[in-house]
């Protein structure tokens, strides 16, 4: 959401106003907030380190000889003694997409300074983290009881093992840190922390709500690599 | 300036029906591609339908909860553009894959 006018003037749109906004001699990503575009800039590296995970994945699981183990069948999990085809897995991912939800309307309500409602909202966004970081935990402890390990499981290559662990555990920690920092600017937010423009740790910059903005962007991103790793390792 | 920056603030939010429909929209589209695991799809239609579904999940949330839809250009383009190196490193090593298959299938069973 850049903003249009910048000291009265309005930008041109499109691929022109790109032209421009490159070649202007000054601050390229015009309107941005600074913090919002080092944050862009952070996701776009970490876009890199997970698809280095993914691809190893790919690679890994098309180069070996030995079958690979049935994800829908690995993952599967009974309710009422009826085994369900990844049913925790659809759950994790029902829960991810209401969190991010929620995320996307406290950003909303922040900028409209409605701070109950965005100090509700995010708090509602953290503790759909902390669910899926709990079923995750569930998941995770139920193959270790199944005899997965990253040498080897009991279901077909030894592999499987190595690239789950590696790409849900890094997801999962992304997961983990954006819960802490979710109650983190749930207690500034009701604080009153963006409507007072009160300082945060270690920076000069002032409060504001576009500070939500950038927890939510990092949020959104962790659901998109959820989307990708439930396409590529749970449904393929 | 401080009081334009709260109004431009106010003029850039969204109406709440934008993200409600796509928050919707994430939600049926997740619950199709679940689908696609139920009725047990195989081979060309199975990947075509997963990788269908995931880009447009992806695109929803990048365009409207990311609010890419409404940032300029230039932040777009530099965001976008670098994804293509990933498409070309999936591309070799799909091609590395299947030499490292055809090496190990050859040398473990037929013998060096």
């Amino acid at each position: 959401m850049s903003d249009p006018k910048i000291d009265g003037f309005e930008l041109e749109k499109g691929f022109r106003g790109m032209a421009k906004d490159t070649g202007s001699d000054q601050t390229m990503f015009k309107g941005v907030h600074w913090g919002k575009a080092m944050m862009w800039i952070f996701l776009l590296s970490d876009t890199f380190v997970f698809s280095c995970f993914l691809i190893a994945y790919m690679k890994g699981r098309a180069s070996t000889p030995v079958e690979w183990p049935n994800p829908s069948e690995v993952f599967a999990l009974d309710a009422f003694g009826v085994p369900v085809p990844l049913l925790l897995i659809a759950l994790m991912t029902f829960v991810l997409i209401t969190s991010s939800g929620t995320m996307a309307l406290a950003v909303k309500y922040g900028y409209e300074r409605n701070r109950k409602m965005c100090g509700y909202l995010i708090l509602a966004t953290a503790l759909g983290g902390l669910t899926f970081v709990g079923m995750q935990a569930y998941e995770w402890s139920k193959l270790i009881h199944e005899g997965v390990r990253p040498w080897e499981n009991p279901f077909g290559a030894a592999q499987f093992g190595s690239f789950f662990f590696m790409i849900t555990g890094f997801h999962g920690t992304h997961v983990s840190i954006g819960v802490i920092f979710l109650f983190i600017y749930c207690y500034k937010v009701f604080a009153g922390h963006y409507d007072e423009g009160k300082r945060g740790w270690f920076t000069k910059m002032k409060g504001d709500y576009v500070e939500v903005e950038i927890l939510g962007l990092y949020w959104h991103f962790v659901d998109l690599v959820w989307v990708f790793i439930f396409a590529f390792f749970y449904l393929w | 300036m401080e009081e334009t920056k709260k109004k431009s603030n106010q003029s850039s939010t969204h109406k709440i029906g934008i993200y409600l429909w796509i928050w919707g929209l994430l939600f049926v589209l997740s619950f199709f591609s679940y689908l696609v695991d139920w009725y047990q799809f195989q081979g060309l239609l199975r990947w075509s339908l997963i990788l269908f579904f995931m880009f447009l999940k992806a695109g929803l949330i990048m365009a409207f909860f990311m609010h890419l839809y409404w940032e300029r250009y230039a932040l777009v383009n530099v965001l976008l553009w670098p994804m293509t190196a990933i498409v070309c490193f999936v591309a070799l090593m799909v091609a590395e894959g299947k030499y490292t298959l055809f090496s190990r299938l050859f040398y473990f069973f037929v013998g060096g």
